[in-house]
């Protein structure tokens, strides 16, 4: 493979040049420094800190709806204090904002933080560097990746300011009652922002995808075979395939619902009769919705899921000082789990009026995805069986990941199996499954890599004690909140109920509803000492030294500065996998990639 | 007061930031850099993750011991016993698998915590090993799936008995109507173009066969021991009709007819007196009478549970299991549609 160098990068040189003075080569202006860079480490901070601002914001709203379930009628001034008025009058949340709350929170926590912040920091960040490029194959793209999140974050944030309030139908916006502004109030212009602002971010996230495909394929560095790449670029690669092959589905999905709403089509509208008169639309399905919404919403749980997975490999390996065990095997569970993914969607909709037959085909295919995932948490165990285990704060929360990988990994086979499904579809059990397995593995992964990575993302390293306090808390506080969810499942307890206080039934559970609530408050304060410790650490954390965690990937081996293109002089040459680590007869416990076999030295990747 | 609060808050910050320079200031003494794990860090963390195993495990079994009498009664329906004997087997083996892998998952974690002076074992990879734990949970999985696919066809099976009763439940924000067959067995058609106030389901006005069927609200009976067939609509926007006790449930879809079928086994009655349904009862009135509200009996429910706007946590209907003689008793008493509609 020819050396490959990035065109687009040469084209910029050349246009900086014409408006910097005697400054050298990489002096940039303000603009297109920190606005429109299309520098990939530049990117991966600007999605980064978006990312955790949206992150804040759903989790406020999480403390907000939490507050009203464990003390429904309560009067809580903080609640009036956010909400207002209009929709937290005497500090009483509002039925309809309770509804906008649940809606936009799953909303921005699942894209907005975990599909956009997550592919789009560490895709962004590590895809060049570790596999030896200069940057992005397309850094104008990128860019405007970012910036297309940027304006879809806006809207979706802006959304929650209007008069009738945000979309309130739901993360999944079912029709008709997302339809229909007759049926809620969220429906009105909430939901037309909410779909405008999906528009756009997928459009942000087929540019990043294709971007990160086309890196991964071509930008590859001399001796960087595909069996030598980390499980992290594996990762990051399947990822973006599934969100390449599966975003346009959603986005064909919304342009459907919004020519049902504004153009009085009727392709999920039928038979309705609401607002006092019959509709006209006839012949639609809201079954058909959910088709093309599952067949984007099932990968993309592992659109979330995968680069948390790929994170924990890097920063399991390198702090066990072990190779990953099962190098291979890791990457068919990633291969065999990304195509598995697109055929298991119909597991959302056991209960919908499907054909109970297809519902069963699903069952199948469903449950054929617990075994790769078995093989990678089994593999995340043996590879820290007999290491020397380096608990940095990121280390911690791969394990916190593995841990909850398994806790909410189980459940998973309770509700893929559709007979037992249909006494807990849209429980609180399933609320308890998909967050533990879901958005604490992912979340965690994010940590790790945050953790991991900061001193390539800052050149600064985060302190270590904020590190596990932080850790401790967010997992004994995680756990706090989302295992006693599996009880109130138990108990029957529907989700998005306003409260459960309407009905005898459920009476019994104030206290575990109180659990829940007062464990998320806690947990949502501790990551007071993240955001002090992430945002003072950029600017007065100590300089980090060029590998601070002994690592293997290329990343540790460019310099403490960004400077365009990464390596100063030639790119990197790749000799061997990213995991010797402990390998016998070598004086180090670490060989970066980058140092040549030794004669009769066989490669680990090999096998 | 609200002075003093501002003043403490900006002595705190002043204070924070001094704190700050003198640990800033410090850094440039020391050996070692903060963010180097030392073999204390190791330590204490090593240990500090088998102690979070023994708590969470502790929490874990906490859970069960104090809340798992809270779960649903045992299942009132026929198949919902099939449903709760392959749940219990499901959850004991999964509960098995959430212990043993966090428990070797924390125990590596504390018994290979870093130390300076060890090294690691170069162990890249174990064919065997590998293909025992993706054989071992493929084997399991085809039991899994082999009973929830037996079970799920009988389940989902058309309603076959002759003498079952077919009710028709119909959903709208916020209320839930069930439709009786009335004495000729079937019911009439629907038209949502007919809604009204008078005919709130949408029947077919020239449809004989709807004549004689019978809409109840707020509360509907069925018989125990007979098949229950249920035909479900919308009106407006998706709705699922959720029977807990009855492990049945089902989407509402406007446009579509759905179907789910099942048979009670327990009366009202009976399962006022079940043990297990008196012991949670007494909880809840025993929660209630600390709210200072009336005590309760235990009732079946029908549950909305799909997002259908607003007062989706209120949507709820009331569903009386009577003996057969109890049921024709009061099924004689509700009224016809055509006499109601006429008026």
């Amino acid at each position: 493979m020819a050396t490959p160098i990035n065109t687009g990068l040469e084209k910029e040189h050349l246009v900086h040049h014409d408006h910097v003075h005697d400054h050298d080569d990489h002096e940039e202006s303000f603009v297109s420094k920190y606005v429109f860079s299309m520098d990939h480490k530049m990117i991966s901070r600007q999605f980064l800190i978006t990312a955790v601002i949206m992150a804040v914001v759903a989790m406020t709203m999480s403390v907000i709806f939490r507050l009203q379930l464990a003390w429904p009628g309560e009067k809580f001034a903080f609640v009036n204090a956010i909400l207002g008025d209009k929709w937290g009058k005497d500090g009483i949340l509002d039925p309809n904002m309770y509804l906008a709350l649940v809606t936009i929170h799953g909303t921005i926590m699942v894209f907005f933080v975990l599909t956009g912040g997550l592919s789009g920091t560490f895709s962004n960040l590590l895809i060049p560097y570790q596999v030896g490029a200069r940057d992005m194959a397309s850094g104008f793209l990128n860019m405007l990746s970012y910036w297309f999140f940027f304006v879809s974050s806006a809207i979706m944030l802006a959304s929650c300011f209007i008069d009738d309030g945000p979309a309130s139908a739901g993360w999944t916006i079912y029709p008709p009652l997302s339809a229909l502004p007759e049926a809620i109030p969220g429906s009105k212009l909430g939901m037309t922002m909410w779909l405008v602002s999906m528009a756009i971010f997928i459009v942000s996230s087929l540019l990043g995808s294709l971007n990160y495909i086309i890196t991964v394929i071509n930008l590859r560095t001399k001796g960087m075979k595909m069996t030598r790449l980390p499980l992290s670029i594996w990762a990051f690669l399947i990822t973006a395939i599934l969100g390449v092959l599966s975003f346009p589905v959603l986005f064909s999905c919304a342009l459907l619902l919004i020519f049902d709403r504004s153009f009085h089509t009727s392709f999920y509208l039928s038979d309705i009769y609401i607002g006092g008169r019959p509709l006209d639309n006839v012949g639609g399905s809201p079954v058909l919705f959910e088709h093309l919404f599952w067949f984007l919403g099932h990968p993309e749980v592992y659109i979330v899921l995968l680069p948390a997975l790929g994170i924990a490999s890097e920063v399991i390996a390198t702090s066990s000082r072990k190779p990953i065990f099962g190098y291979r095997a890791m990457i068919g569970s990633i291969l065999a789990i990304g195509f598995l993914s697109f055929i298991v969607w119909g597991h959302h909709m056991f209960m919908t009026g499907m054909n109970p037959f297809l519902g069963s085909v699903f069952v199948f295919t469903t449950l054929l995805i617990a075994i790769p995932s078995a093989v990678k948490a089994f593999n995340y165990i043996t590879t820290m069986w007999k290491g020397n285990l380096q608990f940095t704060p990121a280390m911690l929360f791969a394990i916190g990941l593995v841990s909850s990988f398994i806790t909410g990994g189980v459940t998973g086979i309770i509700l893929a199996d559709s007979t037992l499904d249909i006494n807990v579809h849209d429980t609180y059990f399933v609320v308890a499954h998909f967050h533990i397995v879901m958005g604490l593995s992912a979340i965690f992964g994010m940590f790790a890599g945050v953790y991991h990575w900061f001193p390539k993302l800052f050149l600064r390293m985060m302190n270590k004690k904020l590190g596990y306090a932080h850790f401790w808390i967010t997992i004994t506080m995680a756990y706090g909140v989302f295992f006693p969810m599996h009880f109130l499942g138990l108990a029957g307890v529907p989700r998005r109920y306003y409260t459960n206080s309407n009905f005898p039934m459920f009476d019994n559970l104030v206290d575990i509803n109180e659990i829940v609530t007062i464990c998320a408050i806690i947990g949502a304060l501790g990551q007071g000492i993240f955001l002090f410790n992430f945002f003072y650490s950029i600017f007065r954390g100590e300089k980090a030294p060029q590998n601070p965690w002994n690592a293997n990937t290329l990343e540790w081996t460019t310099p403490m500065a960004h400077i365009h293109g990464n390596w100063p002089g030639e790119l990197p040459t790749v000799h061997r996998w990213a995991y010797d680590y402990s390998k016998p007869g070598k004086e180090k416990d670490f060989v970066p990639q980058t140092v040549p076999l030794e004669e009769g030295e066989e490669d680990g990747g090999a096998h | 007061m609200s002075l003093l609060v501002l003043l403490a808050i900006v002595l705190l910050i002043i204070a924070g930031h001094q704190l700050l320079r003198i640990i800033e200031l410090s850094r440039g003494l020391k050996k070692t850099k903060e963010w180097q794990i030392t073999d204390t860090d190791n330590n204490m963390m090593g240990k500090a993750m088998i102690t979070f195993m023994v708590l969470f495990f502790i929490f874990f079994f906490w859970q069960v011991e104090r809340w798992i009498d809270r779960s649903l009664p045992p299942a009132a329906s026929e198949h919902g016993v099939l449903i709760d004997q392959l749940w219990d087997a499901n959850m004991y083996l999964i509960t098995f698998v959430f212990l043993v892998t966090n428990f070797f998952l924390f125990w590596f974690a504390y018994k290979y915590r870093g130390n300076s002076k060890n090294k690691a074992v170069y162990y890249p990879h174990n064919n065997k090993l590998e293909m025992l734990w993706t054989v071992v949970p493929a084997v399991a999985l085809t039991f899994i799936i082999i009973f929830g696919l037996k079970y799920w066809n009988e389940i989902m099976d058309d309603a076959k008995e002759p003498n079952r009763v077919t009710i028709e439940l119909y959903a709208k924000q916020f209320d839930w109507s069930a439709r009786y067959t009335g004495k000729d067995g079937k019911l009439g058609e629907s038209d949502f173009r007919q809604i009204s106030g008078s005919n709130s389901v949408g029947m077919d006005t020239a449809d004989v066969a709807g004549f004689d069927d019978i809409i109840v609200k707020n509360e509907f009976h069925i018989p125990v021991g007979r098949e229950i067939e249920l035909v479900m609509r919308s009106r407006d926007v998706i709705h699922s009709a959720y029977l807990p006790h009855f492990r049945a449930q089902m989407n509402c879809v406007p446009g579509m007819i759905t179907y789910f079928k099942f048979k009670p086994t327990k009366t009202t009655a009976e399962m006022r007196k079940d043990p297990y349904t008196l012991m949670m009862m007494a909880g809840i009135n025993k929660q209630r009478a600390l709210e200072n509200k009336e005590p309760v009996e235990f009732d079946y429910l029908l549950l909305c549970n799909k997002i259908c706007g607003a007062s989706h946590y209120n949507m709820q209907m009331n569903v009386v299991v009577d003996t057969e003689e109890d049921y024709q008793a009061w099924i004689a008493k509700q009224k016809a549609f055509k006499p109601v509609a006429s008026k």
